[in-house]
């Protein structure tokens, strides 16, 4: 163990009657709260404030640049009548769900992949994170123009393969909408998860895999009964991380759709954009924006709980 | 020792899925690259092949550039992200020292709220936010974005130079505070000089966080003099329904570089930090 030198700091202390204040700085208490005390109070006034300060927002009438004044649940019950808002639901669960769904299986995959020994493997590995390092808006743009109704590079090479003119609208189609802006979330974030989970596969001692082989264990078998519970806690810990972000996701359905068509992808983030930022109500969107907290807060703990064990 | 059979089996059991995630991951910027060098009588014609050029043109990369304020927004992002970033290092470190080496009441408490922090999204704080800066007066300044990036990054950094921190061996602070060595002075002399890698890391990140922010950059600055890259290419390079795709993936391709480089420059430290930010915590 390690030896700490409190004692003799405080016993040397003790006598004296003043107490010098370099020896009250030196205490870990106090040099802690000190050393803490800007970064927490920064915090506090621009995450803390803000959180209170959107809570009570959303039980406001509270047009742009209007005092606001007190309303209660409406906004929630108003939230609640509205279709669009249902569908916003509906589609922030499917996207979340089928985005991390892919990301998983494909990060998995891309992983396996990656965890064999060939040449040029650093340069293959820096190579595929770039969808996830440039910055998404940019990425998205180009996606936008592949995608382009009149233009598409997508479709001209499909339609180069046998596909009939003119090609789907990928989109300008409600379904298609959504299954594209899934695709380029999925694009752009399983990287993340094939990188992450290659280091958590390059842990396994290779023994347990001889080990299972000796045993008759074929490579399926390997790969279920090895490989897999050993990533598990790497595979939950970005699986979490990775829900949080979409679920809340905002710039790739702005750029792409801008939520529609006919709010097809219209998510929790772009329509409380839309409602606060587009039509001036900030109490209706703060409410919106707000009805994300409760799915998200328990992800948030679950996964904080989840770091704070490991 | 590789015959001609593993060769084979070497092919199909790497390159090909390898090959497969290589191509779907970086076509979208060659097809930026080439629609950005190739005229527009090339762009929209739909008789050509459209994966290869045959005059290519440097009029786009021109096009931006004078017409338009790129050169600004790429200066503002990177005063942007590098302010941010060093404030958020700094703070960062504030944090993550006291929660890694001393022991104090509250401390696992603070240690949760920073984490819980790091991973709360933007949309649920983006508008009371954007009102808290009308009243303080910030629309449109950079102060602005530099003052609210570091509610992401501060934590972020706090949480992973935490998990860098305790890798540390603690021997040399130990024997600084024998010799008398006040807290303060152990942290800067001899603690922080030993955690270089982390900040690489954790600056690495926070930098490329700080370049692809777009919601508070959209709501805050306005003004074409003070948009970021991100914001001024969506807001201004997409006029009403006309598309200028030419530009726009020069724009997109020239915005993506800094953020491009410095990760080639530093990805051992920035897969390191992606592994360990997530995995150890």
């Amino acid at each position: 163990m390690t030896i700490r030198s409190e004692p003799f700091a405080a016993v040397a202390a003790l006598p004296r009657r003043s107490v010098s204040i370099g020896a009250w700085l030196d205490r870990q208490g106090v040099f802690s709260w000190l050393m803490m005390a800007v970064p927490l109070l920064f915090l506090a006034g621009f995450v803390g404030y803000p959180f209170v300060y959107g809570i009570l927002l959303s039980l406001q009438d509270r047009p742009v640049a209007k005092a606001g004044h007190f309303i209660g649940l409406d906004n929630f019950i108003k939230d609640f009548h509205d279709p669009i808002f249902w569908r916003v639901a509906v589609n922030t669960f499917v996207y979340t769900g089928a985005a991390t769904l892919l990301k998983m299986v494909g990060g998995l995959g891309l992983a396996l992949a990656m965890n064999q020994d060939f040449r040029m493997k650093n340069l293959v590995r820096a190579l595929l994170l770039l969808p996830f390092i440039v910055p998404t808006v940019l990425s998205t743009v180009a996606w936008l123009w592949m995608l382009d109704p009149a233009f598409s590079v997508v479709n001209r090479l499909l339609i180069g393969l046998g596909l009939p003119r003119p090609g789907p609208s990928w989109l300008g189609n409600p379904a298609l909408a959504m299954f594209s802006i899934i695709m380029i979330n999925t694009w752009r974030g399983l990287p993340f998860y094939g990188i992450t989970l290659l280091a958590g596969l390059q842990t396994v001692p290779p023994e347990l895999y001889e080990a299972a082989t000796i045993d008759g264990a074929g490579g399926w078998q390997r790969f279920r009964y090895v490989t897999l519970p050993l990533l598990k806690p790497i595979i939950l810990i970005v699986t979490l991380f990775s829900v949080i972000f979409t679920f809340a996701d905002f710039q790739l359905v702005y750029v792409l759709t801008h939520g529609g068509p006919q709010n097809a992808t219209q998510l929790f983030a772009t329509y409380a954009f839309d409602i606060a930022m587009g039509a001036g109500q900030l109490g209706l969107g703060a409410s919106v924006a707000l009805t994300m907290l409760p799915a998200l807060a328990l992800l948030i703990v679950a996964l904080t709980l989840y770091l704070r064990r490991t | 020792m590789v015959t001609g059979r593993s060769r084979a089996e070497q092919v199909v059991r790497v390159w090909l899925p390898v090959g497969f995630f290589l191509v779907v991951a970086l076509f979208p910027f060659y097809w930026m690259a080439i629609t950005s060098i190739k005229p527009n009588s090339e762009l929209y014609n739909r008789q050509l092949m459209p994966l290869l050029i045959r005059n290519p043109t440097l009029k786009h990369y021109i096009d931006l550039l004078s017409q338009t304020h790129f050169l600004l927004w790429t200066w503002n992002t990177m005063l942007v992200a590098v302010t941010s970033t060093a404030i958020s290092l700094v703070l960062g470190v504030m944090l993550a020292y006291p929660l890694a080496r001393m022991r104090f009441a509250g401390a696992g408490l603070i240690a949760m709220t920073v984490a819980a922090i790091y991973l709360v999204p933007q949309p649920l704080l983006f508008i009371p936010l954007a009102d808290l800066i009308n009243r303080l007066d910030l629309g449109n300044t950079l102060t602005a974005v530099i003052l609210t990036y570091p509610t992401m990054l501060v934590p972020f950094c706090a949480w992973l130079l935490l998990g860098y921190f305790k890798t540390v061996p603690m021997e040399l602070e130990e024997a600084a505070r024998i010799d008398g060595a006040s807290r303060l002075q152990t942290m800067r002399r001899i603690f922080l000089p030993l955690c270089v890698p982390g900040f690489i890391s954790a600056g690495i990140f926070a930098f490329t966080l700080s370049q692809n922010e777009f919601l508070y950059a959209l709501i805050f600055l306005t003004k074409s003099a003070v948009r970021t890259v991100p914001v001024g290419v969506i807001a201004e390079l997409i006029r009403g329904d006309v598309f200028y795709w030419g530009q726009l993936m020069a724009g997109a391709l020239l915005g993506s570089i800094p953020v491009a480089l410095i990760y080639s420059f530093f990805v051992e430290h920035y897969v390191a930090g992606l592994t360990s930010g997530s995995v150890k915590g």
